[in-house]
C-alpha cells in the first residue's frame, strides 16, 4: 500500500444527517448529506478549489479569500469553506472573475513570501506553491522594498521540527490544529492586521512554551513554516506505507513516508480508526531509536554474566540456545524452564513464543508483562462479563455524558485519546477524576472537572463501594437494565453489602481523604448524567486489589445501566502497544489464546491435536513465581522476548537474585537492556519498522504492522523465534506471520474470521470476529453479556498490607510521562530527553519544607525494599503525604523501592503504594554506584569480529 | 513482607492468606471453597505442593479460611 499523499477534501464531513440536499456544480448535479460545504461537495465530484486555510481535519475558518465561487442569485463571492450546499443551489467554481479574484489574493501571500521555492525543504510538498499554480499566478508586482516578514527569526528549538515565520502565511491552521484537535491550546495569532504572527504560548519558542509536540501543527501547515527536521535533512518522501505505531495501547496507524530505504517521517493517518488522523511526540517523531547506534545487530554469547559478550553467528546462537534449555530439561526437569513473551511485539511473535514454550518447552510457564500491569483486568472483566477486554471503542467516547477517569493520566500515557476525550469534554460532556495527584485533566484549557475525588493511594475500593452505596441507597440503580441484563439475586447481595451504613461517602471519608459531600456529587452525577463512561488505567490495576477494583467499577457500571451501547462502558486503557494482543495470544501460564484455561480438556485437545504433541494441563508459573522458583534452585531457564523485567518489575534486589540464580537467560531485544546484565545468551531483535505482523489495541481493534524496511539485525522476531523452534526439532515452516494468523484463527474462536486479506480490505477488525460478527465488533455486551448474565461480585475493602510509620510515612506512587515509554530503552535513545531526562521526584511543598528540601535538591528515597535517588521536583499536583515518580531511567532504577506486595487475584504488583522516607542526599545510593559498575561489566562485548 | 526478601514458602502462605481474605467477605464456607478452587486454577503443581507442605509444618500460619482450603488441596490431591 503505497500514496504519495493523502485526499483533502477541504472541510470535515456533514453531521450526521439523514437528509441529503442536491446542487450544481459547474453544470453537473451533486447530492451530498445535507450541511456539507460547497468546497466538500465540489471535490466529492472531483473539483478542487483552490484553498489555503482549508483542510478536512479542522473546522471551516474562511480566511484566506481563496476558494471563493459564485453562486446564482447571490450577490458577491462567498468562500466555499464556509458556505453550506442548499437544495438547487447553482454554483460556479471557475470564472474569469474568479480567477482574477484568486491571483489577487495569491500574489499578496507571494509578495511577503520567500522566493526559494527550488532550496525550500518543502519544495514539491507545499500547498501554497500548488495553489499558485492553481490559479494561474505568473507575476507579482508587488516587490520586497516595503515592510515584510522575511527576515523573521527562525525558531529551531524543537527538536523534531522547525518553524520558519518568513514563510508563514498566518492561515490559522497550525493554531487550530492545536486548538481543535491537539486540545492543547498552546499557540496562538499574537498581534493583528500586518503584524500578526504565530506564537508559542507567550512567543517563548516551542520547546520552552506548553506546545507537547504532537505534530499536528506540522502537518496542518500549507508550507514549510512548520516542517520536520528529517525532512530538511533527507528531502522530501517519495513513497507511504501504512503501519502500526509501537507505543502505547492506542494503536495510531501511520503513514511511514520513506525515501528510498529511509524513512523521512512518521505522518498520522487519517483513515486511522484509533487515531483518526492524530498522534502524538512518541509516534509522530521519537522512531529514531530504530537506528540508534546502542543497537546490537549481532547474536551475543557467555558462559556466566561476569565474562564480557562475545559475538558469534546466527547458527551458533540459535544452537547453543537450544542446546542449553535441553540440557537444563534434562538435568532439572521438564518444568525448569520458561519464558515471557512481549506486548512491544506483534501477535504472531506472541503466539509464537508461548508456542514454543507449550509445544517446544513441554510446559505452561509462560507469562508477560501485562502481568504487571492489566492481569486484573483479565480477572475482574472475565469474572463480571466473560470477556478479558473493554467494551467500546474510541470513537464511543463521543456519545458519552459523563466521562470518569480512575487512576489513568490519558494526556501522558494515551495522548491521542486524550484529546479525542477532551474534544468531547468541551463540547460539555462532565469528567470525574479519581486520582491522588491533580492529573492534566481536572484543570486544562477549557476542560475542567466537575469532580475531582483526591483518594488517598489504597482506597479504590472503598471509594467505588462509596459510590455504590450512593447510587443503591439513593434509589439510582437502573433496576430495568439489572433485571434483564444481570443477576438479580447477585445484584441483590451486592446492593445490600454496599448499603450498609459503614460504605457510606460519610464512614469512609477518614479512610479514603475523599470528602463524602464531593464523592455524593460524583455519584450522583455519574447515575444521573446521561451516558456515563469509565476509563481507567493502572492506578486501578497496580494495587494489591487490584482485581476488585476492577470489578467494583464493573459492579458500578451494571448498576447504573452503562454498559452495552455506544457511549458507556468499562474501558481498561492498555499501556503498552499490543498488551491486549499478548494477552489474547495465550501469554499468561493458565490459559491459551482466547482466555480458555489449560485443564479444559476440549481446548487442550484441539492445541494437541493441531500441534502433534501432549500440552501440560498445569498452570505454569507467573513471572513472580519463576523468580522465587530461580531462587529456590527449581527454575533454571528464562527466554525473554522484548521485555526488561529488570528495570519493569517490582522490588529490583528480587528480580536480580531470581535472575543471577538461573543458569540460562536469553535476551530477544534491540538493545542490551538492564535484564541483559543478567543474560547469557542476546538475540538482536528487529523493530516494528523492519516486520509484518499484527498489534491489537485497547479497543480490541488489531490492525496490520507492515515492513517498511529490512530488519538491520538480518531476521524478524517471529523468524529468530522458529529457528529456536527448529532447531530443538519442532517442524515450523511458516514463511510469513500471515500463515501464524491463520493458525491463530483457526485455534481462537474470537478470531475466527481474522485474516491479513480480511485486515486489508477493512483496514482494521476488533474481535470478537466471528461468524455472527464477520466485520468485529465495535461494542460489546449489546444484548447480553457474554458471560449470559452479568454477574455482579462484593468487592470488600481489604487495606493493603504496604503501611507508612514513623520510619516510612509517605506513600510513594509511580506513573509515566507524556515523552518517554515504559522503561525508556526506545524514548531515551530520541530526542524525547529534551522533555525529561531523568526521572524526577514529585513532593508537595508541606513535606518537602519538613525535610528542608529545595526544588531540584537531590534526594534519598528509601523504602522497606531499597534506596536510591534523584532530584525533587515539589508541586502541590499531589497531596500532602504523598509522592509520585516515574520509572523511565535505569540510572534511578524507581523499582528498587517498590515491594513485593501484589494483587491477591493475579500477583500484579502493588506499585501504586509504597511507604517510603525521603531525605536530603549528597549523592547516588551505594546500590546505585554498585549497579552501574555492575552494568558497564555486564555490557562488555569483545571486539573480535563475528563468524 | 519486611526489610529482607520473603522467602518462597512464606510467601504463597502469605498468597494464600491474602486471596482467603479477599474471599471472607462470602462467609467461611463459600470463601473456603473459592480460595480452594482459585489456587487450583492459577497455581502450578510445586506451588501447591509447597503450601500444602507448609500446613503440615505449621498450620498456625494460615487463617482459617486459608487453612480450610489449603486441606481440601490436600485431601484432593491425595
Amino acid at each position: 500500500m503505497a500514496w504519495i499523499s493523502e485526499t483533502d477534501l477541504g472541510t470535515k464531513p456533514a453531521p450526521d444527517s439523514a437528509r441529503t440536499v442536491s446542487l450544481r456544480i459547474d453544470g453537473d448535479t451533486v447530492t451530498v448529506p445535507e450541511g456539507t460545504s460547497i468546497m466538500r461537495a465540489a471535490a466529492l465530484r472531483g473539483t478542487n478549489i483552490p484553498k489555503l486555510c482549508a483542510t478536512d481535519r479542522l473546522d471551516a475558518f474562511g480566511s484566506c479569500r481563496l476558494c471563493l465561487v459564485e453562486i446564482e442569485g447571490r450577490a458577491g463571492y462567498p468562500a466555499s469553506c464556509t458556505t453550506p450546499v442548499t437544495e438547487g443551489m447553482v454554483v460556479r467554481t471557475e470564472s474569469a472573475k474568479l480567477a482574477k479574484l484568486r491571483r489577487g489574493v495569491m500574489e499578496l501571500y507571494i509578495s511577503d513570501h520567500p522566493l526559494d521555492c527550488l532550496t525550500c525543504s518543502a519544495n514539491g510538498d507545499c500547498e501554497l506553491q500548488d495553489q499558485a499554480g492553481a490559479v494561474g499566478l505568473r507575476d507579482v508586482r508587488y516587490g520586497y522594498d516595503g515592510a515584510n516578514h522575511l527576515q523573521a527569526a527562525k525558531d529551531e528549538s524543537n527538536p523534531y521540527f522547525d518553524f520558519d515565520p518568513a514563510k508563514c502565511i498566518v492561515c490559522s491552521r497550525c493554531v487550530r490544529a492545536c486548538d481543535e484537535v491537539q486540545g492543547t491550546f498552546a499557540l496562538t495569532i499574537d498581534g493583528s492586521g500586518f503584524g500578526s504572527k504565530v506564537v508559542a504560548s507567550a512567543d517563548e519558542g516551542f520547546l520552552p512554551s506548553e506546545c507537547v509536540s504532537c505534530g499536528a501543527c506540522v502537518q496542518a501547515c500549507p508550507t514549510s513554516a512548520l516542517i520536520e527536521k528529517t525532512v530538511t535533512d533527507i528531502g522530501t518522501p517519495d513513497r507511504a506505507i501504512v503501519t502500526t505505531c509501537a507505543y502505547c495501547g492506542v494503536g495510531c496507524t501511520f503513514r511511514a513516508e520513506m525515501r528510498g530505504e529511509q524513512l523521512v517521517r512518521m505522518v498520522p493517518w487519517k483513515e486511522g480508526k484509533a487515531n483518526r488522523g492524530h498522534s502524538c511526540v512518541k509516534g509522530r517523531f521519537a522512531w529514531g531509536y530504530a537506528n540508534h547506534r546502542d543497537r546490537i545487530l549481532n547474536p551475543m554469547i557467555r558462559e556466566s554474566v561476569d565474562q564480557p559478550w562475545r559475538e558469534v553467528s546466527w547458527d551458533e546462537a540459535i544452537a547453543h540456545t537450544a542446546s542449553e534449555f535441553r540440557r537444563i530439561q534434562a538435568k532439572y526437569g521438564t518444568r525448569s524452564v520458561g519464558g515471557i513473551t512481549s506486548s512491544r511485539c506483534t501477535n504472531e511473535e506472541t503466539f509464537l513464543v508461548q508456542k514454543l514454550i507449550r509445544q517446544g518447552f513441554g510446559n505452561n510457564n509462560v507469562d508477560t508483562c501485562a502481568r504487571v500491569c492489566h492481569s486484573p483486568t483479565g480477572y475482574g472483566l472475565s469474572t463480571t462479563f466473560g470477556t478479558s477486554a473493554g467494551t467500546q471503542d474510541f470513537d464511543s467516547v463521543e456519545h458519552s455524558d459523563v466521562i470518569m477517569v480512575i487512576g489513568a493520566n490519558p494526556t501522558d500515557g494515551h495522548p491521542v485519546f486524550a484529546s479525542r476525550m477532551k474534544q468531547r469534554l468541551r463540547q460539555g460532556a462532565r469528567l470525574i477524576v479519581v486520582d491522588p495527584r491533580r492529573i492534566d485533566l481536572v484543570h486544562s484549557p477549557h476542560v475542567d472537572a466537575a469532580h475531582h475525588l483526591p483518594l488517598k493511594p489504597g482506597t479504590n475500593v472503598a471509594v467505588l463501594t462509596a459510590m455504590a452505596h450512593v447510587v443503591v441507597t439513593e434509589g439510582l440503580a437502573d433496576e430495568a437494565f439489572i433485571r434483564e441484563r444481570c443477576d438479580w439475586d447477585e445484584y441483590s447481595d451486592w446492593a445490600a453489602f454496599v448499603a450498609q451504613p459503614e460504605r457510606s461517602p460519610e464512614a469512609t471519608e477518614a479512610l479514603t481523604g475523599v470528602p463524602a459531600a464531593d464523592l455524593r456529587a460524583a455519584a450522583r452525577l455519574f447515575a444521573t448524567g446521561g451516558n456515563g463512561a469509565i476509563y481507567y488505567g493502572l492506578g486501578v490495576t497496580e494495587h494489591s486489589q487490584g482485581s476488585s477494583t476492577v470489578m467494583a467499577i464493573a459492579n458500578l457500571a451494571m448498576a447504573t445501566g452503562n454498559i452495552g451501547r455506544e457511549g458507556v462502558g468499562v474501558n481498561p486503557l492498555r499501556g503498552q502497544n499490543n498488551v491486549q494482543g499478548s494477552c489474547d495470544m495465550g501469554s499468561f501460564p493458565h490459559e491459551y489464546s482466547g482466555y480458555r484455561h489449560v485443564s479444559d480438556p476440549a481446548t487442550r485437545t484441539l492445541f494437541e491435536t493441531a500441534w502433534g504433541v501432549s500440552l501440560d494441563p498445569e498452570p505454569g508459573l507467573r513471572i513472580p513465581n519463576m523468580l522465587d522458583a530461580a531462587t529456590d534452585g527449581t527454575f533454571k531457564a528464562l527466554f525473554i522476548q522484548g521485555e526488561d523485567i529488570l528495570q519493569s518489575d517490582p522490588n529490583t534486589h528480587h528480580v536480580a537474585a531470581g535472575l543471577a540464580a538461573m543458569e540460562c537467560v536469553v535476551v530477544q531485544d534491540l538493545f542490551l537492556n538492564e535484564t541483559a546484565n543478567y543474560a547469557h545468551i542476546f538475540l538482536p531483535g528487529s523493530t516494528f519498522l523492519e516486520k509484518d505482523g499484527t498489534f491489537t489495541n485497547a479497543e480490541r481493534r488489531i490492525q496490520l504492522v507492515r515492513k517498511v524496511m529490512d530488519p538491520l539485525n538480518g531476521y524478524a522476531d517471529w523468524e529468530i523465534v522458529q529457528l529456536v523452534a527448529q532447531a530443538l526439532g519442532l517442524d515450523w515452516q511458516y514463511t510469513h506471520p500471515s500463515e501464524i494468523m491463520d493458525e491463530i484463527a483457526a485455534l481462537t474462536p474470537t478470531f475466527a474470521k481474522v485474516s491479513y486479506l480480511a485486515l486489508e480490505e477493512h483496514g482494521s477488525l476488533q474481535w470478537p470476529a466471528t461468524d455472527a460478527a464477520p466485520l468485529g465488533t465495535p461494542t460489546m455486551h449489546v444484548d447480553g453479556f457474554v458471560r449470559g448474565k452479568g454477574k455482579f461480585v462484593v468487592a470488600d475493602y481489604v487495606p493493603t498490607d504496604e503501611r507508612t510509620g514513623p520510619r516510612f510515612p509517605l506513600l510513594l506512587t509511580t506513573g509515566r510521562i507524556l515523552s518517554q515509554y515504559n522503561v525508556g530503552a526506545q524514548t531515551r535513545r530520541t530526542e524525547n530527553v529534551a522533555w525529561h531526562a531523568e526521572d524526577r521526584l514529585e513532593i508537595h511543598p508541606h513535606d518537602a519544607e519538613n525535610r528542608g528540601l529545595r526544588d531540584g535538591d537531590w534526594v534519598s528515597l528509601r523504602s522497606r525494599a531499597g534506596e536510591t535517588t534523584l532530584r525533587a521536583l515539589i508541586t502541590d499536583r499531589v497531596a500532602p503525604g504523598v509522592i509520585y515518580t516515574t520509572f523511565h531511567h535505569p540510572d534511578t532504577q524507581a523499582n528498587v523501592i517498590t515491594t513485593d506486595y501484589s494483587d491477591w487475584a493475579t500477583n500484579c504488583p502493588e506499585y501504586k503504594v509504597t511507604a517510603v522516607e525521603v531525605s536530603p542526599s549528597n549523592g547516588p545510593s551505594e546500590w546505585q554506584r554498585a549497579y552501574a559498575d555492575q552494568a558497564a561489566r555486564a555490557r562488555r562485548i569483545e571486539t573480535e569480529a563475528a563468524e | 513482607m519486611s526489610d529482607t526478601m520473603m522467602s518462597t514458602t512464606d510467601r504463597l502462605v502469605y498468597m494464600a492468606n491474602q486471596i482467603a481474605r479477599n474471599f471472607a467477605i462470602e462467609g467461611e464456607e463459600v470463601a473456603i471453597e473459592a480460595t480452594r478452587r482459585h489456587i487450583r486454577r492459577y497455581w502450578d503443581p510445586l506451588m501447591r505442593q509447597r503450601v500444602i507442605a507448609s500446613l503440615a509444618a505449621d498450620p498456625a500460619q494460615f487463617s482459617d479460611i486459608a487453612r480450610g482450603a489449603v486441606e481440601a488441596l490436600r485431601d484432593a490431591a491425595g
